[in-house]
């Protein structure tokens, strides 16, 4: 008897029990988790051999790896990856030419120092939908600032969006814009991580600004560049917002990145197993990136030690 | 070539951190720094480096004003506390880092290298990187970096500090060899004083930003000018003892009383006449010259041993007579013990005289 009433009373005894104390702590972040990630996508990638369409009701049918190899030989599939590329590589590029010159100004004290620097990491914060706009509008042939100002100099009115390399310039410089205070912020650790007494050395050593940059400050910022490269290319190989707010993959399919492709394949002609596919094949490439950057990273820091 | 330093000052914001020194240092001589931290001796050295701008005074090198010049245009070589080898780079680089400004071909930096190589023993490991060498192979790097150029002085910032005492006192060895090759004046700043009175020609000791001695390690150790001195250098420390002169015939005998009523009646310097009875003195004497009897005598003074620390060789036997703590240094075959009282004696002509404002009292030589 003394044992239900204390079954009864102490269930909820039982669960605040030390020992099951940090299971309960985290069990509602897993079961977010498994419900909105883990479940969907175990089920994307079942649906990925089947013939499933999200608007149709006919019963799906398996379809084994057909849906793969529609993907790999899929010629706009091939022309998206291209697309793709050249904006990872052109912003990223850019990106790190940026943001190493804002690192290297920062990196000696000047006036106000704190207060610009604020503001200079303000666009990483934004959301990408505000950038996306604030660069529809910078570009609008009509009213937009770059236009405006292209305007002073020519009488025609400047369409920056109008032919595909302008459209994928003007995404690429979106992007850049909104992410070089990253990479200056990784460069930035790296050159303040720079002891004073080596460039002391090196001056005492009458060292060329040069020979100084090659031998002293690369070296320290090396891995922390590779680090910033690894990121921005993952990030912008998923590059989706930005590009959809601002040119909706067009002039034509110029600049239709993968994800934009993606979520046109799945949501606009509703091919939902083809483009959990295409997903999954996006997902691997990523893996493998970072896969590549970690093991390089990891090389680099047995080096330092 | 000679280093100048001419009422050499620096000020940080309100604190001076170097006082107005005057400094020569001489073809080939080598020039100790000597004093505890934040001394400015470290200071001085960047300013003669030119890493640090003096706030007045001038630095001459060769003869030439050299303040306003970069540390690269004033051809300096200077090795630092942390050693500042490039990581980046192997032994044999980071040997031939300084060559590069001399527009050397790639066999004379190679010769060279070689060359400093095997004065300091690192033809062995002229590949590997900074991070793979032990404390004393980067040390002996970053002194080989100095010493492989032909600069117009060579700047040693604490060279020895950061190695273990063994290691310390191989190097030692090893640097002052080195330094007896360089024809060029050199600056050393250490605060270890063993450091100074092997290495240097000269001494030149510090305190709060001022010199307050330069002379042959042997003078600053025999001769203290000052209290400062004299309490900085040799261990275990001097005994200095606050005392009233009582009176003092002509040739230098003189009564001494101390608090607590005991008196001495020692042989000190002639120049002792100069004081009117009276006078408060400070009385300096090194443990080893202390002495010990069994009888109570004029020159000693009544004490009791409250510790005894054995030294190897000799010990150190920490004494009081109620008033002053003594330390004495003796033969380790001295039977002593804690608590034994016995009588200390001043040998004639072994005690310093310090008066009032510090300095010491000494009949000119």
């Amino acid at each position: 008897m003394a044992d239900t009433a204390s079954t009864k009373g102490g269930f909820g005894a039982w669960l605040l029990d030390p020992k099951r104390r940090g299971a309960l702590l985290v069990t509602p972040a897993i079961l977010i988790l498994f419900v909105m990630n883990i479940f969907p996508l175990l089920w994307s990638f079942g649906l990925s051999f089947f013939n499933y369409k999200a608007s149709s009701q006919r019963v799906p049918r398996f379809k084994g790896l057909d849906n793969y190899g529609d993907v790999l030989t899929d010629e706009k599939v091939w022309e998206r990856f291209q697309t793709t590329a050249i904006i990872v590589s052109s912003s990223v590029l850019l990106q790190l030419i940026v943001g190493f010159l804002l690192a290297l100004l920062f990196a000696k004290a000047f006036p106000m120092r704190r207060i610009v620097l604020m503001l200079v990491l303000t666009p990483m914060m934004l959301s990408f939908v505000s950038v996306g706009v604030f660069f529809k509008l910078f570009y609008e042939p009509t009213f937009g600032v770059v236009s405006y100002v292209l305007n002073m100099f020519t009488s025609e009115p400047f369409v920056m969006l109008g032919s595909p390399q302008g459209a994928i310039i003007g995404i690429v410089i979106a992007d850049a814009w909104m992410w070089s205070p990253f990479v200056m912020l990784l460069v930035l650790a790296g050159l303040v991580s720079v002891p004073k007494y080596l460039y002391e050395a090196a001056e005492i050593d009458r060292a060329s600004k040069w020979r100084t940059f090659r031998t002293i400050t690369f070296p320290y910022i090396k891995s922390l560049l590779l680090l910033a490269v690894l990121f921005r290319t993952i990030e912008t190989f998923k590059l989706f917002d930005i590009v959809y707010i601002i040119t909706e993959g067009g002039p034509g399919s110029s600049t239709e990145t993968i994800a934009v492709y993606l979520y046109r394949t799945a949501f606009q002609f509703f091919k939902t197993s083809q483009s959990s596919a295409l997903a999954y094949f996006v997902l691997f490439i990523v893996i493998v990136l970072t896969n590549l950057y970690l093991y390089s990273v990891n090389r680099r820091a047995e080096e330092v030690n | 070539m000679t280093i100048k330093l001419n009422k050499l000052t620096k000020r940080f914001g309100s604190l001076t951190a170097v006082d107005a020194i005057d400094l020569d240092v001489g073809d080939g001589e080598v020039l100790c720094l000597l004093g505890p931290s934040g001394c400015g001796k470290t200071t001085t050295l960047r300013m003669v480096a030119g890493l640090e701008a003096a706030t007045e005074g001038d630095v001459m090198l060769g003869g030439k004003r050299v303040n306003e010049l970069a540390p690269r245009q004033r051809n300096v070589a200077m090795s630092f506390q942390f050693y500042a080898l490039y990581p980046s780079l192997s032994v044999a680089d980071n040997l031939a880092y300084p060559l590069h400004a001399e527009k050397l071909s790639g066999a004379e930096i190679e010769k060279r290298v070689a060359q400093v190589a095997k004065t300091l023993q690192l033809e062995s490991i002229l590949k590997r990187t900074p991070s793979q060498l032990a404390e004393g192979e980067k040390q002996r790097v970053a002194v080989g970096r100095s010493i492989i150029r032909d600069p117009q002085c060579f700047l040693f910032d604490e060279p020895l500090s950061r190695l273990d005492v063994q290691l310390r006192e191989e190097m030692r060895g090893e640097i002052k060899e080195v330094l007896q090759d360089l024809s060029r004046p050199t600056v050393i700043v250490t605060h270890d004083q063993l450091e100074a009175l092997t290495m240097a020609d000269r001494i030149a000791v510090m305190r709060d930003g001022r010199i307050e001695q330069v002379d042959t390690p042997h003078n600053v150790f025999q001769s203290p000018s000052n209290l400062f001195v004299a309490g900085f250098i040799g261990t275990p420390q001097m005994n200095l003892i606050p005392a009233t002169l009582k009176g003092s015939n002509g040739d230098g005998l003189a009564d001494f009383a101390f608090e607590g009523e005991q008196s001495l009646k020692i042989k000190v310097d002639p120049a002792v006449s100069k004081l009117s009875p009276g006078a408060k003195v400070t009385l300096g004497i090194r443990p080893r010259n202390l002495e010990m009897s069994v009888e109570p005598t004029e020159d000693s003074l009544s004490t009791k041993i409250d510790m005894v620390e054995p030294m190897g060789a000799e010990t150190l036997a920490h004494m009081h007579d109620g008033y002053h703590d003594l330390r004495l240094v003796t033969d380790w075959r001295v039977p002593l013990s804690e608590g034994d009282l016995m009588h200390t004696r001043f040998p004639p002509d072994t005690t310093h005289i310090f008066t009032e404002d510090e300095q010491v009292l000494r009949s000119a030589p």
